[in-house]
């Protein structure tokens, strides 16, 4: 045990000291915000306004392009064609709309957008649904629509999910935080597990080439330094994930501090916009459902879902590590290995869609999807017997690949020159030493 | 007292034979010699002494018990293919590897210190291995394998990658290293070294012991009754009943031959030779380990030791 130890202490110190892990603590959560942050500013914005002279020979739809709008400025010209058009091609204006005089409620065609810079198909569409809509106003007094059945059926819709369990508690169940939760549960632990399980990897690889291990396995059991490289490793694993936590909590602390949020605008704008709602803003809606949910079991799992991946791939990676002499070589083993990891993040747009669907319940079973995926479902099923039956899986999953791990392992470490083949590998598996 | 005693040892891979029914017997204090050629199955032997693999047959006393985990403590060994941690620092490594061989971190510490010193490492002890030449990590590597004072040293080519001045410090820290009561068993193809330094020696070849004995043993066992004569004048083949093994050479003072014998004794030869010229000297060629590894490995003879009984 005490050398388990001091291999443990190596492992640890030779990684935590180098620079390329102070570099990734202090650029790893700046990388993450960074990213999220142009994912989400790509979301929210729609680009720059765009300039689009109209010309509606109708003029039914004046009102229309008088509203104001973040995305358009448009100008209702009473103007020819020709000189819309020259003005376009002059690039003054980014679009050209032309609604003839033969545009009628019963023929609708005619209409016309020309652009030269492409307009996109978002603000085609923005253009298409702000006609359709006044065309709508206009249709439905014909049809013989009055002004309050048309408010009636405009009245915004909003189903509030109640989870019932098993004892006909009911509690407020939230589909979006629930995926969101799910999703960056499971993700954590895709990116742990392979980045942490590659550099296992890595490693036994490096004391293979460097010929390190016949001194080291001449002092150690091939199993007590595949333990402590594993444990070594994930130990530095967890101090990157506490030190982006603690500068996490850090950055957004000072951040907040100087970014002022404008509750009362956003509180305004819901008031307005969902006048018939309740009379929260939607941020503190959200942290209501936040503290509705069952985060202290969601973390339990989450401990034991991390730890356990982490461990039973090391090891598997471990072991492809040591069947083989360089790193070109590795690919082909680790293709069966990580495929699992990679098909279940691939899955995971499935399962946050149907949490309760049988492809969710048979790979959140199977030991080397279940992290994944059971971390996906679990803020949807709750903490129960499929989770129980799933940690259960996934120990006995563990303890399997640690044992087939450490039987190639003690064969690949000493065996140089040809690649071995799957045969083989599966020979050393039943091989006595 | 033997420090270690392998008996009847056999290691069998899916293909092949490494190790047939070997038995050695390495006395306490002593360097013995581990040679063969390429392939021959030392380094399966050796991994065997290391419990780095476990034979189907056979069994290993170390110390006069059955060998035990715990004795790779008391064992060290430098493998043929060095490794080091390229990206750790010497000092730092040494110690990592002294507290693996069980030692005590203040212990090592010390010790290091001692090894750093005694082999003009110390201004090197914070860079880091890949920094250093080929020599000197080379040194690193044997003072990982030492500096726990092992009862038993096992080295593997340990003078390769050293220039001569290099070589003859590991040459004599070996040699004190025996001094100090530890036993070294030697597996190198230089039989230069081996003639120098081994007492015992046991040859391998093709998975089987072939010789063991001490160095004299196997050297009188491989005499052959040649000898090198000077002569003032050269002597011919015609001259002599014996067989001339080679013809007379011009020396700085008179000629040399080299002339086997075969029932005659060498004052049959010096009495013919005296009628005809002056003897200036004459020297029995007694074969070098090099010749009898290649009269044994390559012709396949392999002479039965007289006292060999006395030996074991």
């Amino acid at each position: 045990m005490h050398k388990v130890l001091l291999i443990i202490q190596r492992e640890y110190i030779t990684r935590v000291r180098k620079k390329s892990f102070i570099i990734m603590s202090i650029l790893g959560p700046l990388m993450i915000v960074a990213f999220y942050g142009i994912i989400i500013w790509a979301s929210i914005s729609d680009g720059e306004e765009k300039e689009i002279s109209v010309i509606d020979e109708t003029g039914w739809f004046q009102s229309v392009f008088e509203e104001q709008d973040d995305h358009f400025i448009f100008h209702y010209l009473d103007t020819e064609v020709e000189q819309g058009k020259n003005a376009l091609q002059k690039g003054d204006i980014d679009g050209f709309l032309h609604i003839p005089k033969s545009f009628s409620l019963e023929k609708m065609d005619g209409i016309m957008l020309y652009e030269s810079k492409g307009l996109g198909a978002k603000a085609v569409a923005d253009i298409e649904g702000k006609l359709k809509k006044k065309i709508r106003t206009l249709k439905l007094p014909q049809l013989g629509v009055t002004q309050e059945q048309m408010k009636a059926l405009n009245k915004p819709l909003e189903i509030r999910t109640v989870s019932l369990n098993d004892e006909g508690k009911e509690s407020d169940s939230h589909v979006t935080i629930s995926s969101i939760i799910g999703i960056i549960g499971g993700l954590v632990i895709y990116f742990f597990v392979f980045m942490y399980s590659t550099m296992v990897m890595k490693g036994v690889l490096e004391e293979k080439t460097s010929r390190v291990v016949e001194v080291i396995v001449s002092s150690v059991k091939p199993y007590q330094l595949m333990l402590g490289k594993i444990l070594g490793v994930g130990l530095v694993g967890l101090t990157q994930l506490g030190l982006w936590i603690v500068l996490g909590v850090i950055s957004t602390t000072i951040l907040s501090s100087f970014v002022e949020i404008p509750y009362d605008q956003i509180q305004e704008a819901n008031l307005q916009n969902q006048a018939n709602q309740v009379e929260i803003d939607q941020l503190s809606h959200v942290f209501y459902m936040l503290h509705d949910f069952n985060f202290i079991s969601i973390l339990v799992v989450f401990v034991f879902y991390f730890i356990f991946a982490y461990l039973m791939y090391a090891s598997l990676f471990a072991a492809v590590g040591a069947s083989v002499d360089n790193e070109t070589d590795t690919q082909q083993f680790m293709l069966p290995v990580t495929m699992p990891l990679i098909l279940a993040i691939a899955l995971s747009g499935g399962i946050v869609s149907d949490p309760q669907g049988s492809l969710a319940y048979w790979f959140s079973i199977i030991p080397l999807t279940s992290p994944v995926i059971m971390m996906i479902r679990m803020p949807f099923i709750g903490f129960g017997l499929e989770v129980i039956i799933s940690m259960l899986f996934l120990f006995i999953g563990f303890i399997f690949s640690v044992w087939v791990a450490s039987r190639i392992y003690r064969i690949g470490l000493l065996t140089y020159g040809k690649k071995p083949t799957y045969s083989e590998i599966f020979k050393w598996l039943l091989r006595n030493n | 007292m033997n420090i270690l005693e392998v008996k009847g040892l056999t290691k069998r891979y899916a293909n092949h034979t490494a190790l047939d029914n070997v038995s050695i017997k390495v006395p306490k204090q002593c360097i013995f010699g581990l040679l063969g050629p390429n392939g021959a199955g030392k380094t399966s032997l050796i991994r065997s002494i290391n419990q780095i693999i476990s034979p189907e047959e056979g069994e290993i006393f170390f110390d006069g018990h059955l060998l035990k985990p715990e004795d790779v403590f008391k064992m060290g060994y430098l493998p043929e293919e060095r490794g080091l941690y390229k990206k750790m620092g010497v000092a730092e490594q040494i110690l990592y590897f002294a507290q693996l061989k069980g030692m005590s971190k203040k212990e090592a510490k010390q010790k290091t210190k001692i090894w750093l010193e005694r082999l003009s490492l110390i201004p090197w002890h914070k860079h880091k291995v890949e920094d250093l030449s080929k020599g000197m990590q080379q040194k690193v590597q044997f003072i990982c394998t030492v500096i726990h004072e092992p009862a038993l040293l096992i080295l593997d080519e340990p003078f390769s990658g050293f220039d001569p001045v290099n070589a003859q410090l590991i040459r004599d820290e070996i040699i004190r290293l025996k001094d100090d009561g530890a036993t070294i068993i030697l597996s190198t193809h230089r039989m230069e070294s081996v003639e120098q330094l081994c007492d015992r020696i046991a040859l391998i070849n093709k998975s089987k012991k072939v010789i063991e004995g001490t160095q004299s043993d196997i050297k009188k066992a491989y005499r052959n009754n040649q000898f090198d004569l000077t002569t003032a004048d050269p002597i011919t083949i015609q001259e002599t009943p014996h067989k001339m093994i080679h013809e007379s050479t011009s020396q700085l003072y008179g000629y040399k031959q080299t002339i086997q014998l075969e029932e005659a004794s060498p004052n049959d030869l010096l009495k013919e030779v005296m009628q005809k010229t002056t003897v200036l000297g004459i020297q029995e060629n007694i074969p070098s380990m090099n010749d009898i590894f290649l009269e044994a490995v390559q012709n396949g003879n392999i002479k039965k030791l007289t006292n060999e009984e006395l030996n074991a």
